[in-house]
């Protein structure tokens, strides 16, 4: 099943900015009856051409909230403020949130493209693959049709479909997997300088995901795309991550290269989760969860959000939020007790021994 | 003692003529009492059919199912009832499998008094309050009087789990159970269904899409049967499926399978399939219906005669004498 297929990327080029998305301060609040919900809370983070980047996070972290952000697609009940998203292609830098309407359109897709968590309801069911894909490069003044059609087979030919068969079909005639890589190659269809990718491989069959992680990872190591990747799944960051970014109750609360996340993590909630997740072809480890369960994000706890859940929190952490430390190169944790994590670690090992 | 519960020969069939699918291909499994016995396999491969079969929410097409022994279609009255009682299922999604307009107090004495189980009101009360308990939704008094809408899906599951307990059942399928749940709570709740083994000896058919899940539930002293396209093609000890897989679907699941640990990615062997489609039930493959994917493809051979389960002497069987068993690699030392 090796492919060889000529496309023209153009990312790769001098066009590109070295950091080409930034996000400053960023703030997500969905207004409800309820009250707000404060879904994303400060939120700091740039990201580097050619780096996939994971934000992990359990339901309600923010992660996808974030995502939608940073492609302005919120619901209208939800509102960015404050904070600041900018964007930077050809030296010039954009700010996300002030784009209206046209250049928000030609910035979606064409600049930063998002690949939903779930491939039907992000395809129009009446309306054949090449029906829509024509309509996107239409939206965005790219009209010349027969130049359209031969990208776009190329393109499904990349993720491995019988793009004959596939360019033709309604939605419902392709298979969750296949779904999965169309909508992939529809998202490249413009080229764009950054992939969001929302639960890439939730809700697809192992060997179906391995399809999918096989490509992303052919993406990422052989055309160097710049990709964020959403998921609860940690092994999706261990798979492709370059740095990982854990989100709890909206905000990231470690940041660093994934060997570090993985093997040395610092913040009580990312060792928990590491502690929580089975391998399967690794030995057999105990495995504990995180007591209690996520936060009320209209009423959130005092101090650190993670307190009420933590091992080691004391006094301190029900009154004072910590903010991101540095406790290695490159990475980052929000945590007064990040020390307690590193000797738990040293005591007890990453992941816990079997207890019989 | 006769197994308490026996599957023998049983295919199931949904729909007519062309559009007809065979959901379930002739399998036959045999549960011990205090088993553990894990169903794994892909979307569309039957093992929920074959859970919900076990439970007789199904009919089989074809074949027995046997409950101690007995083929429930051939059982009197009491017995049937008896059957239905110590049998129970836990389905998958918990905002689906609970009435929302009763509170989990209702939900819980209803069943309590319908089967006998409490004398009176007052009884029945008593005894909810112990089986919330017993899922650790506690301080009990904080859930009594909760709408389902009210509860997270971990604490709906925990309610699902304390309703299939008043009936007291020996055997408990528990369909996708935890794989809705968010990983952080999902490991308190395998231990609770794990303790429930222990402590109450309910025997348990966990049927999950999710080797890493299967592995922790049913490490010690539990199997794995693996199933495709409706036929079993492994079974055998826990330890030994997942270390030493020796049918090729298995050993493609177990390469395929994403890990959360970076150093075991790259480590781990990279099987390529001829073919990432799964066929469509619709139009099965002849012979073994994994081979249109097998990388060990033998033409004349797989695609000729649909193979049996053969025992292999590490423990269990497995379905492909064309690769004779054989152990591969998962992981490059």
């Amino acid at each position: 099943m090796t492919v060889n297929t000529q496309i023209n990327w153009q990312h790769g080029t001098a066009r590109n900015a070295e950091i080409p998305l930034t996000l400053r301060n960023v703030y997500i609040n969905y207004h409800t009856r309820k009250g707000n919900v404060q879904a994303v809370r400060g939120v700091n983070l740039d990201l580097y051409s050619g780096e996939s980047l994971a934000l992990i996070g359990e339901s309600g972290s923010g992660k996808t909230t974030l995502g939608l952000g940073i492609v302005r697609l919120l619901a209208d009940t939800a509102s960015v403020e404050p904070g600041e998203i900018i964007y930077r292609r050809d030296g010039v830098e954009v700010d996300v949130l002030g784009l209206k309407s046209g250049p928000l359109r030609e910035f979606r897709w064409r600049d930063c493209a998002m690949v939903f968590q779930s491939a039907l309801n992000a395809f129009n069911p009446v309306l054949k693959i090449w029906d829509q894909v024509w309509d996107t490069a239409k939206a965005h003044n790219w009209n010349d049709r027969r130049a359209v059609r031969t990208r776009f087979l190329d393109l499904l030919r990349f993720v491995q479909l019988d793009p004959e068969r596939v360019i033709d079909a309604y939605p419902h005639e392709l298979s969750g997997g296949m779904r999965q890589r169309t909508l992939l190659a529809s998202a490249l269809l413009l080229d764009p300088q950054i992939l969001i990718l929302d639960e890439p491989t939730t809700a697809l069959d192992i060997l179906t995901q391995r399809t999918v992680i096989d490509l992303l990872r052919k993406l990422k190591e052989e055309q160097h795309f710049t990709m964020i990747f959403i998921s609860h799944d940690l092994a999706i960051a261990a798979e492709l991550a370059d740095r990982v970014a854990t989100m709890y109750a909206g905000q990231v609360v470690e940041l660093g290269p994934v060997r570090n996340i993985f093997y040395a993590p610092r913040h009580p909630y990312t060792l928990g989760l590491i502690r929580a997740v089975p391998t399967v072809t690794g030995g057999f480890e105990a495995l504990s969860s995180i007591p209690g369960s996520p936060p009320d994000l209209i009423n959130l706890p005092s101090g650190c959000k993670f307190h009420p859940r933590c091992p080691y929190a004391t006094q301190r952490c029900e009154q004072e939020e910590p903010g991101l430390i540095k406790v290695a190169d490159k990475h980052e944790a929000a945590c007064w007790h990040t020390d307690s994590v590193k000797a738990d670690i040293a005591t007890n090992g990453l992941r816990l021994k079997k207890v019989s | 003692m006769a197994p308490i519960i026996e599957l023998q020969n049983i295919s199931r069939f949904f729909g007519k003529g062309d559009e007809q699918v065979t959901a379930v291909d002739d399998i036959s499994l045999s549960i011990a009492q205090g088993e553990i016995v894990c169903l794994v396999g892909e979307s569309g491969c039957g093992k929920s059919t074959t859970g919900r079969i076990v439970v007789d929410l199904l009919k089989p097409s074809v074949g027995e199912l046997r409950y101690f022994g007995q083929d429930i279609r051939k059982m009197n009255r009491q017995d049937f009832k008896d059957y239905r009682r110590s049998v129970q299922i836990i389905h998958q999604d918990p905002y689906a499998s609970l009435n929302p307009t009763q509170t989990v107090r209702q939900m819980l004495t209803a069943p309590l008094l319908r089967h006998k189980k409490a004398s009176s009101h007052t009884d029945a009360e008593r005894r909810a309050s112990e089986l919330l308990e017993i899922v650790d939704l506690t301080p009990v008094s904080d859930f009594m009087n909760k709408y389902p809408h009210q509860l997270s899906g971990g604490q709906r599951q925990r309610v699902s789990v304390a309703r299939a307990l008043t009936v007291e059942p020996k055997f408990i399928v528990a369909d996708e159970a935890v794989s809705m749940v968010d990983v952080s709570i999902r490991v308190s709740l395998l231990n609770m269904l794990s303790r429930l083994k222990s402590e109450f000896d309910v025997t348990f058919l966990f049927i999950t899409h999710d080797l890493a899940l299967a592995k922790y539930f049913s490490w010690e002293g539990g199997r794995i049967t693996v199933m495709y396209l409706g036929r079993i093609v492994e079974e055998g000890p826990t330890s030994r499926v997942i270390t030493d897989p020796r049918h090729p679907y298995t050993q493609a699941l177990l390469a395929a399978v994403p890990e959360a640990d970076p150093e075991l990615v790259q480590k781990k062997r990279h099987m390529e399939l001829r073919s990432a489609e799964i066929p469509s039930l619709l139009a099965l493959p002849n012979g073994c219906t994994f081979h249109p994917r097998c990388p060990y493809f033998v033409p004349g051979e797989c695609d000729t005669s649909a193979p049996k389960l053969e025992r292999i002497p590490e423990g269990g069987s497995v379905a492909c004498p064309i690769r004779k068993f054989e152990s591969i690699e998962l992981i490059a030392a």
